[in-house]
């Protein structure tokens, strides 16, 4: 197996980082129609007979989904020196984190839909559709390192690394975005 | 590596067609990947969805041609002139100028293909599939009905119930997957894929106008699809986006449409003038005048359109101080827009005209293009603009910068690389008179639209009392708008004879400046027998090009072992390393397939059917990116 890396960028860095701007574009969005809501809807919000998020649940989803990027990139460097092993070891521990993450959502949506839910109201409808946009996309990255571990016993070397570096790039993506949810839609109610 | 070996020598031919050329069949035809093919059909059906569109105009002008008619209800009316904005802009305009694109972007910077070829099947598919699921639904009664930019509460569920606004909102949104599919392709070949050499301020103006037009979707869109996406939620499943009862908002729904929408028409007027950019120099024989500063302008223009959209708004009363913000805005556009419009004149000016068909459409363009972006300049001023707002005077308005700033210089597109595509050339008696019918319907349509508008016809009204000043120009209306559509006929006639008869074409019928010419007509399958080196802007005026792909040229721009093609960087083009291109596959059509599925499934609510064909999708694109042997083999 050869540790050398091709000259320059290649054409999948570069379709990748494009497809996570738009995608940011989108949740960019979607948080802007968060604030425009919150602020035509006067100074009650969230609206009556909602109370505001409880923290600990979300910050504990923070401090389980922002490191995985840590092993990510452990994983990829590892790839670089032609070490598969910290490639399997790396994104193993990122989607078990991932996966966590997923798992505290499923249990605040089990006790939140009893309190609000998707037709609600327009705040029920922006929670939902931006947290669960999110979780989606946890999903899908999970689904990718579970779709790159596989490949490991395949044909992906150093000189191939391409795959890893972009599932890479996607789970901080994924991670970057989560900051930006966690301050909308949890910690700006409580300002 | 770099051994130097004697141009494209016929073994080195040999071996790049057989790696390169697919064996027609319908298997080929149905898993091609390559961009010339693909770049083709986009234009192809590109032009079949304006055909229809273009039919529903016809049928709307026959009905307003004379007061009280009654040939289409209002319930056909809604849904034709729904459907006709709504397939001009996303099925006819973009796609056409990505059909452009695709065929001409690899050949224009020196490459063996776009890319992400299979992406680029998939996308076509795509755009194939969401284009007939929204037509189908014409037939059925059940056509979007809410005008193109469906404001709500007329399109919420309470006020428009049946399937129509999920036709449109799902039917955007299938849309929209192939649409920034597309951009992304553009950006990443027009980045990586130029030929040795040419850097950045080496690419064809055409080339940035397509990656400038890809940025603007790729920022512009999302805000499209969350709109689509709140709309259906709302309709389908009680979300409170877009209802005051529930604390949501209707301007909401304006606001995201319009954050795309303003971009979105200089995304398709941007690549019309990047045709326009592209077409001159052969005709006036010199290069554009003032390319660094037609640059400036294309990137300039890309950003600022960012800055406008609520222009649209003025009459829905938004805070006083944002009138000013984005009444200044919409000024400034109009600077860099003129700054193109000055290089161009200049470019005449200075050069030595040939007036063939494609010289005509450019010139037909400036002057409507001209004269819409007038008009457009009055609405900048607030007071004028809810004024006429909602009146026929806005129909004039956009029909002159649409119609001319997208249809006129497709038309000169078509005429100028149907020898290119076809290897035919076209009969130039029947292109002049096309133009001058064209030319003449649209401004005896479109001129009267600003009278009536001022009298106060308001637009998107079935039919109108006699005796308001507005029926004899109607009429005039109806009349123009059948020259046009003989005009647009005589074009296609003139395409189908020139397949069919036209004189071969020569590689370089018209002394292009740029690569495309530099290589047969139609183009072999693998585009260039040489990768050619660039030393300037204008690559086929200059010896030193032809020269290196001449005698002497290395292995490195031959690559004929495999699907190769060279990798350059970013911004000064250096050679970085070849990299195999993927063959022919038919996962593009699968995937393309199964999307139609799931949105079929979700707009008749089969949702069991929705999850499966996700799981197919899911499968479908691992097996995509699988990492191949073959290529394994060879790198
Ligand atoms: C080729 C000849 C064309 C004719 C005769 C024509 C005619 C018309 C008419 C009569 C309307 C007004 C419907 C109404 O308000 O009652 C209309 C609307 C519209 N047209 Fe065209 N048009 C043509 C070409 C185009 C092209 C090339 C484009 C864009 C690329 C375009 C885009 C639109 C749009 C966006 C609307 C607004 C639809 C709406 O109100 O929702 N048209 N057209
Ligand atoms: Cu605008």
């Amino acid at each position: 197996m050869s540790a050398e890396l091709p000259a320059g960028r290649s054409t999948g860095w570069w379709g990748m980082v494009l497809f996570v701007t738009t995608e940011a574009t989108l949740f960019a969005c979607l948080l802007g129609s968060y604030f425009y809501l919150r602020f035509q809807n006067g100074p009650q919000w969230p609206p009556d007979g909602i109370a505001n998020p409880a923290l600990l649940r979300p910050l504990l989803m923070t401090a389980v989904l922002v490191p995985s990027s840590l092993p990510m990139i452990w994983a990829e460097r590892g790839l670089r020196r032609g070490r598969l092993w910290r490639v399997r070891a790396g994104m193993a521990t990122s989607m078990l984190l991932g996966l966590t993450f997923l798992g505290l959502q499923a249990t605040e949506y089990a006790e939140l839909l009893t309190e609000f839910t998707l037709t609600t109201n327009a705040y029920g409808s922006l929670f939902y559709v931006i947290t669960g946009f999110h979780g989606l996309h946890v999903l899908i990255g999970a689904t990718m390192i579970g779709w790159v571990l596989t490949a490991t016993r395949g044909g992906l070397d150093a000189r191939r690394h391409d795959r890893v570096r972009n599932v890479a790039i996607y789970w901080h993506f994924v991670d970057i975005v989560w900051l930006g949810i966690l301050f909308t839609v949890y910690l700006s109610p409580w300002l | 590596m770099d051994t130097p070996a004697a141009g494209a020598d016929p073994t080195d031919r040999e071996r790049l067609a057989e790696n390169w050329t697919e064996r027609p069949s319908l298997r080929s035809w149905l898993t091609t990947v390559d961009h010339k093919r693909i770049g083709r059909r986009y234009l192809v059906t590109a032009g079949f969805f304006f055909a229809l569109a273009g039919i529903s105009a016809l049928l709307m002008r026959t009905q307003l041609a004379n007061p009280g008619s009654d040939l289409l209800s209002p319930q056909q009316y809604n849904q034709l002139f729904t459907m006709h904005g709504t397939a001009m802009i996303f099925l006819f305009a973009t796609p056409m100028l990505f059909g452009f694109g695709n065929f001409l972007v690899p050949l224009m910077i020196g490459s063996r293909d776009m890319a992400f070829p299979r992406l680029n099947a998939f996308g076509y598919w795509v755009f194939l599939f969401a284009g007939l699921f929204m037509w189908a639904s014409l037939p059925f009664g059940a056509a979007p009905n809410g005008g193109w930019f469906a404001y709500v509460p007329l399109t919420s569920v309470q006020d428009s119930p049946g399937l129509h606004l999920d036709v449109y909102t799902l039917g955007l949104l299938f849309l929209g997957i192939s649409t920034t599919a597309g951009a992304i392709n553009f950006i990443v070949t027009a980045l990586k894929m130029r030929a040795p050499g040419m850097s950045l301020n080496r690419m064809p103006l055409f080339v940035w106008a397509i990656v400038a037009t890809a940025f603007m979707v790729i920022f512009a869109l999302p805000a499209l699809n969350v709109d689509n996406a709140m709309l259906f939620l709302d309709r389908r499943f009680g979300a409170g986006f877009f209802d005051p009862a529930a604390g949501g908002n209707v301007l909401l729904w304006q606001h995201l449409f319009w954050i795309f929408g303003h971009p979105d028409v200089y995304i398709i007027v941007m690549p019309g003038l990047g045709i326009v950019s592209a077409v001159l120099p052969a005709f006036t024989r010199r290069g554009v005048v003032g390319y660094p500063l037609v640059v400036l302008a294309i990137v300039a223009i890309a950003i600022i359109s960012f800055g406008v959209w609520a222009h649209h708004m003025f009459a829905v009363g938004l805070p006083q101080v944002s009138y000013g913000f984005f009444s200044a805005a919409s000024s400034i556009i109009t600077i860099p827009s003129g700054i193109q419009i000055f290089a161009w004149l200049a470019t005449m000016l200075l050069g030595r005209l040939v007036l063939r068909t494609p010289l005509l459409f450019v010139i037909g363009f400036i002057v409507t293009f001209v004269l819409g972006g007038v008009t457009g300049a009055m609405f900048a001023l607030t007071a004028f603009d809810q004024q006429v707002t909602d009146s026929y005077f806005v129909v004039a308005h956009f029909h002159y910068v649409l119609v001319g700033g997208a249809l006129f210089p497709i038309l000169a597109g078509i005429y100028y690389w149907l020898p290119k595509i076809t290897g035919r050339m076209y009969a130039e008696r029947l292109g002049r008179w096309a133009f001058w019918l064209v030319f003449i319907g649209m401004h005896v349509t479109f001129f009267p639209m600003h009278l009536y508008g001022l009298f106060g016809m308001p637009r998107r009204v079935y039919t109108y009392p006699a005796g308001l000043d507005w029926d004899g120009w109607n009429l005039v209306s109806t009349v123009g708008a059948y020259v046009l559509a003989v005009g647009l006929l005589l074009v296609l006639v003139g395409v189908v004879h020139a397949v069919r008869r036209g004189r071969p074409a020569p590689p370089d019928p018209w002394g292009g400046d740029t690569l495309e010419w530099s290589t047969d007509s139609p183009p072999p399958a693998y585009n260039f027998p040489v990768i050619p080196r660039v030393h300037s802007l204008h690559p086929t005026w200059d010896a030193r090009t032809a020269e290196s792909t001449g005698p002497g040229a290395t292995a490195d721009r031959i690559l004929s072992a495999g699907r190769r093609t060279p990798l350059t960087s970013e911004l000064d083009g250096r050679y970085e390393r070849p990299v195999e291109m993927p063959e022919a596959s038919g996962k593009p059509l699968v995937l393309a397939l199964t999307l139609l599925v799931l949105f079929t499934a979700l707009l008749f609510a089969w949702y069991p059917v929705a999850a499966a064909a996700v799981a197919v999708v899911a499968g479908t694109v691992a097996g995509w990116l699988w990492p191949g042997r073959r290529a394994e083999a060879r790198t």
